[in-house]
Parts: C-alpha cells; sequence; structure tokens
C-alpha cells in the first residue's frame, strides 16, 4: 500500500497535496481504491462549487459499491479531471496521479498542516 | 464458515475472500472483476462452485416425482443430458432455481442454490412421502460433500479442456454430460454455464478439487472470482436467486416462463391463477451509475413503479444494465423509464436479456 510522504490525509481516506498559491489537488488514497476495487463511474463535482470541509464532493463509483468523496478541506472547486469520465479506471491504476479528482482553492492554506500526515494516515488504514 | 476444497488455492492467489451464503470464496483476484469477466468473454476462466448443492434423486419413481416437483419437465430428458429448471412452493413462488441433470434411467443430480440446500432438500424430502400424489418410491439424499464443482467458461474453454480430457468433448452438445478423466482424475463434464459462455461444468471428487484447478490454470485458463460470475451471469441476463427470484416469485412473469411446462405439477395452479401485477425485465440506463439491488424505479411523473434486482456497468460495452421488476404498465420492450440513482433519476429503455449474445 502507497501512502507518499509529501501528501496529507483525512481519515475519509483523501489525500491532499500541499497547497501551492492557495490551490490544493484531491484523490483518494490507494487504500480507499483498492478497499473499493474496480471503478466504473466517476461524478465530479461542479468548477466553482465552494465547498465545506467534510462536505460530500463527489462520487466514485466501482462494480462493488457508491462511495462519497469528501472535500478534506474547505474552498472553492478550481478545475476536475474530466479524464476520469472516460477512464475511471485511472483511480485504480494510479491513485495518487493521473487518478486525483478535483482541485480546490483552499479558504484557509494553514488547514493542511492539520490534516493527518502519511504515518498518522497509515495508522488509520491499517484499522481500515 | 464453510470452506470449499479449493479454499488454501484462493487464498495461494491472494483471492479477495468474502462470507457467500456461509462459504468462504473470493469475490475476486488481484486482476479485477472486469479483467476476469473479459477473460471468460474472450479466452476462458474458471469458478469455484463448490459451494452450490448438490442432491441425488434416486428410485423407480424418480422421474414422475421429480415431474410433479419441478417446473421444468424431467420426463424430457434422456440419460446424460441436463435441464434449467425450477422448484416452487404451492404460493405462487419459488423455493429456488436448479439444473436438473439426468445421469442414468432412474437417477437425477440436481444442483440447488448454496442458500437453499436444506430448503430444497427439506421440501423434496416432504414432497416424496407426501399421501397424494405420492408417496413416491424414491430416496431424496443430500451428496453436496462428495462433489467439487468448478465451471470452465469462455470461448476457449472447450479447447483448453478437450486437451486434458480423454474424451473428445467437441462432440459433447449443450446441456450435455460426459464422464471421463482429466489427467487420470475422474470428473463428469456438463456443458452447461451460468455466463452466457461456451463451456462445461466439471464436477469431480473433492480429493481430486486442487489438482484440476491447477491442470486448469496451467492451461492458462484465468481463475475468475464470485464478482465476474455476477457481472457475466447479468450480462448474460440470467436470474440469481435471492435478487431476481424469491418465494414470491411467479415465474410466468418473467423472461424465464419457458421453464413451466405444462403437465400437472405442485403448486402450479397457484402460479396459473395469480396475475403479473409486475413483471421482471432487463433495463439499459442510459446516464451514468449503477442501478443497485433495491433501488426504485421511476415513472415520468417520479412515482415508483418497481424495484431494481441487481444491476452492474457491463465490463465489456461499459453500459449499465440491471433487472427489476417493475408494473406490467411499463414493462414493453423500448419503455422508457428511471432508476433513482442517490436521489436522481437517470433514464432507462426496458430492455429484454440478454444484454450479451457471444
Amino acid at each position: 500500500m502507497k501512502i507518499p510522504q509529501e501528501l496529507r490525509f483525512a481519515a475519509s481516506h483523501e489525500w491532499a497535496t500541499e497547497p501551492a498559491d492557495g490551490i490544493v489537488t484531491v484523490g483518494i488514497s490507494d487504500f480507499a481504491q483498492d478497499q473499493l476495487g474496480d471503478v466504473v463511474f466517476v461524478e465530479l463535482p461542479d468548477v466553482g462549487r465552494t465547498l465545506a470541509a467534510g462536505e460530500a464532493a463527489a462520487v466514485v463509483e466501482s462494480v462493488k459499491t457508491a462511495s462519497d468523496i469528501y472535500a478534506p478541506l474547505a474552498g472553492e472547486v478550481v478545475e476536475v479531471n474530466g479524464a476520469l469520465l472516460d477512464a475511471p479506471e485511472a483511480i485504480n491504476t494510479d491513485a495518487y496521479g493521473e487518478g486525483w479528482l478535483f482541485r480546490l482553492r483552499v479558504t484557509d492554506p494553514e488547514a493542511w498542516g492539520g490534516m493527518l500526515d502519511a504515518d498518522a494516515y497509515a495508522a488509520v488504514a491499517e484499522e481500515g | 464458515m464453510k470452506q470449499t476444497p479449493l479454499h488454501d488455492e484462493h487464498v495461494a492467489l491472494n483471492g479477495r475472500m468474502v462470507d457467500f451464503a456461509g462459504w468462504h470464496l473470493p469475490i475476486q483476484y488481484p486482476t479485477g472483476i472486469p479483467q476476469e469477466h473479459l477473460a471468460v468473454r474472450q479466452d476462458a476462466g474458471v469458478f469455484d462452485v463448490s459451494h452450490m448443492g448438490q442432491l441425488r434423486i434416486l428410485g423407480p419413481d424418480a422421474t414422475p416425482f421429480l415431474s410433479w416437483a419441478t417446473l421444468n419437465d424431467p420426463a424430457k430428458l434422456r440419460p446424460g443430458r441436463g435441464q434449467y429448471s425450477m422448484l416452487q412452493n404451492d404460493r405462487g413462488g419459488l423455493i429456488d432455481d436448479l439444473y436438473v441433470y439426468r445421469d442414468v434411467d432412474e437417477s437425477f443430480l440436481v444442483v440447488a442454490n448454496a442458500a437453499n440446500v436444506d430448503a430444497v432438500l427439506g421440501h423434496l424430502q416432504a414432497l416424496a412421502t407426501a399421501p397424494t400424489p405420492g408417496p413416491f418410491r424414491v430416496v431424496v439424499r443430500d451428496e453436496s460433500d462428495a462433489w467439487a464443482l468448478l465451471a470452465v467458461q469462455g470461448p476457449s474453454a472447450a479447447a483448453k479442456l478437450d486437451r486434458l480430457a480423454d474424451a473428445d468433448l467437441t462432440a459433447v452438445r449443450k446441456n450435455r454430460l460426459v464422464d471421463t478423466t482429466l489427467s487420470g482424475m475422474p470428473v463428469r463434464l456438463a456443458r452447461t454455464g451460468y455466463t452466457g459462455e461456451d463451456g462445461f461444468e466439471v464436477f469431480c471428487r473433492p480429493v481430486d478439487a486442487a489438482a484440476v484447478w491447477r491442470l486448469l490454470l496451467e492451461a492458462g485458463v484465468a481463475p475468475c472470482g464470485l464478482g465476474a460470475r455476477d457481472t457475466l451471469r447479468l450480462e448474460a441476463g440470467f436470474p440469481l436467486f435471492g435478487h431476481e427470484l424469491d418465494d414470491r416469485s411467479n415465474p410466468l412473469c418473467t423472461p424465464f416462463a419457458w421453464v413451466v411446462k405444462d403437465k400437472p405439477a405442485f403448486g402450479l395452479e397457484a402460479l396459473r391463477a395469480g396475475a403479473c401485477p409486475r413483471r421482471l425485465v432487463g433495463l439499459v440506463l442510459e446516464g451514468r451509475g449503477i442501478a443497485r439491488d433495491g433501488y426504485r424505479v421511476l415513472d415520468e411523473a417520479g412515482g415508483e413503479i418497481g424495484r431494481v434486482t441487481s444491476g452492474t456497468v457491463s465490463p465489456l460495452t461499459r453500459t449499465s444494465i440491471a433487472l427489476a421488476w417493475v408494473d406490467a404498465a411499463h414493462a414493453d420492450e423500448g419503455a422508457r423509464i428511471a432508476v433513482e440513482i442517490r436521489g436522481q433519476p437517470v433514464v432507462a429503455t426496458v430492455t429484454p436479456p440478454p444484454f450479451y449474445r457471444p
């Protein structure tokens, strides 16, 4: 199970990159994609939508189940990964790369530091 | 949880093990459900279905007994042939769906769903001893522990098995049985399956199951789990008992009405007397998302007109497909209805299964 050191995580299994010019990229962890199994559909938020931290923002649907994806930080959606609409399997094959879901202009860039680091998230994932 | 004779093989292959009807079975291997599905559609895959139950019906009245007890007509089976059938209750519904094989004159092997073995056994034993129209001179016994069962399915399945078998399998027609050996191990092969593809179900001794399994894998047959078995059967339009069919399902209101033959049978009057307020139909969704078991089916006004029983996205066509019981007024081919997916209506068209033909 891959958990990149440079990312921060939510207990609900989303990851976020360190804010750059106030913008973070969000996806789901390798652990989450493995639990979901083969992803077949993705629903992405509208660009321009304002999200509260913890608000349901996207849906990742696998053969097995449909799972809500929550905004790990508060902010405005500035970009979504439209390539996933045709190739949702990128979430399985490259959860931290081509499988990214959306980008947020975060309300409070400092909040990123309050998310789980790789070691803390590894402990969460261990418990399932 | 019960284990099949192939349990350790699944674990060794890193199968993702789940509880299925009390059995510890793989939902998938690391290859994943879509790849396993495609292996069966394009080449060959093997499933461990040893959890399924086998019942022996034996005795001078075996044929008239099964003719009374089941909806298809076993009297039409010559020895060495099999048929899809259903076991009906007397309240216009079903106890299980079955495969019935006649191996010799008055001896039948009945394959039942794992979750229903006890119910099927109890029902058949009670019917056999009932004074009217019986009692029948038959023995009904559970042989489930005597058989391991592997389903080898796909366009290359017969050719790959043929190379391993002593018999000429190319000459074996659909729904026929052949007793032969695979690498010296005695097996009974039935040219049947639950995927819509050509293939065989391999009955073997539990002690040989792991060796047969490995022989198939070495021959290039892909191991496949319950997940792919479900997407394949759904694409092929086959029902799964507990989803499409249950104790209140009238088969005459389904695409499988052909199973019900015109001959005296237990509970048949209740089936015939039942109207079809709802029908079991296939749905092809136009939008994104999977119509899952229990989701509501809606009319144009948003009123509930039915419920989804199974749904998936076809790994082959990426189309979202489902089976659902819907009001008869909306059950005709081409009817446009909707499935409520997470609060949103997604348009669907009533489409008779199968959703895929090889």
